[in-house]
């Protein structure tokens, strides 16, 4: 199955539904996406991947080069994920202590704006 | 003498073909849903390291689409009792194991060992061209 990566603009964050399989030949399309995104200014990202069937390290790791890449410009990278067997992947390596992980879509921008609205005031 | 073994080019395109097989052969074997999971997971590691360049030195995660340009990845599938045996390794063009580390197989990125070791009941570097042995114990299905 094919990797489709779509965004769009949702009360102020750019949500970025994934779905099909994310791995070692199919991860440098969503690294590619992520960062002209992140190139045109998009610095809060929500990474809706509910309809994502796999996910490799190659796929971690460009998640986490997502990241990296909007914390060096304040921004921040919620993932949308109820399933699973792709929660085990984020378990096993660890990654659940570095991702914020939500159930919803709704959640992940509440949550994302909610952070933001903290930092402005601390 | 493997149940089913495949040779493809080191391309990252035919890493997917090589989890479906592997997933395949499994669940013929019996697997549960939850092991085949697990399976799909470790195969799509092994394999993904047989075709992947070596991480560069700008600290990338071993991401460059470039391919070893010769040579085949050999996955061998040993249904046995109630153990799947699997061995990735790299091999030359006309199929004899490479020696020593060679190509990206020597590349350890963490995150896939960790997945590894994670999801297969045992995971083992070879020498032989730092490829990979993965092991499974069946489980009796709900277990």
């Amino acid at each position: 199955m094919d990797l489709s990566v779509t965004s769009r603009e949702e009360s102020g964050r750019t949500v970025v539904e994934v779905s099909g399989e994310i791995d070692v030949y199919t991860a440098p399309t969503l690294r590619e996406r992520l960062n002209e995104l992140v190139g045109a200014g998009h610095h809060h990202l929500v990474v809706d991947m509910e309809g994502v069937e796999f996910l490799d390290s190659t796929g971690l790791g460009v998640l986490v080069g997502g990241l990296k890449r909007v914390r060096s410009h304040d921004g921040s990278l919620h993932l949308v994920c109820q399933r699973e067997k792709i929660l085990k992947v984020f378990r096993i390596t660890g990654l659940t202590k570095v991702f914020p992980i939500h159930d919803t879509v709704a959640d992940a921008i509440a949550a994302s704006t909610a952070a933001d609205e903290a930092n402005a005031t601390s | 003498m493997p149940t089913v073994a495949l040779r493809f080019s080191p391309l990252a395109e035919h890493v997917r073909t090589a989890r479906l097989v592997a997933v395949s052969v499994a669940r013929r074997a019996g697997f549960c849903e939850d092991q085949l999971d697990e399976i799909r997971i470790a195969i799509g590691e092994a394999c993904a390291r047989a075709v992947a360049p070596a991480p560069t030195a700008s600290g990338g995660l071993g991401l460059s689409p470039a391919p070893a340009e010769v040579g085949l990845v050999d996955m061998r599938l040993c249904d046995d009792d109630d153990r799947l045996d699997v061995t990735v390794v790299q091999c030359d063009e006309h199929g004899d194991p490479l020696e020593g580390p060679a190509g990206s197989l020597a590349a350890t990125d963490p995150l896939s060992m960790a997945l590894m070791a994670g999801t297969a009941d045992s995971s083992t570097q070879t020498a032989a061209a730092g490829g990979m042995v993965l092991s499974w114990s069946r489980q009796a299905d709900g277990a």
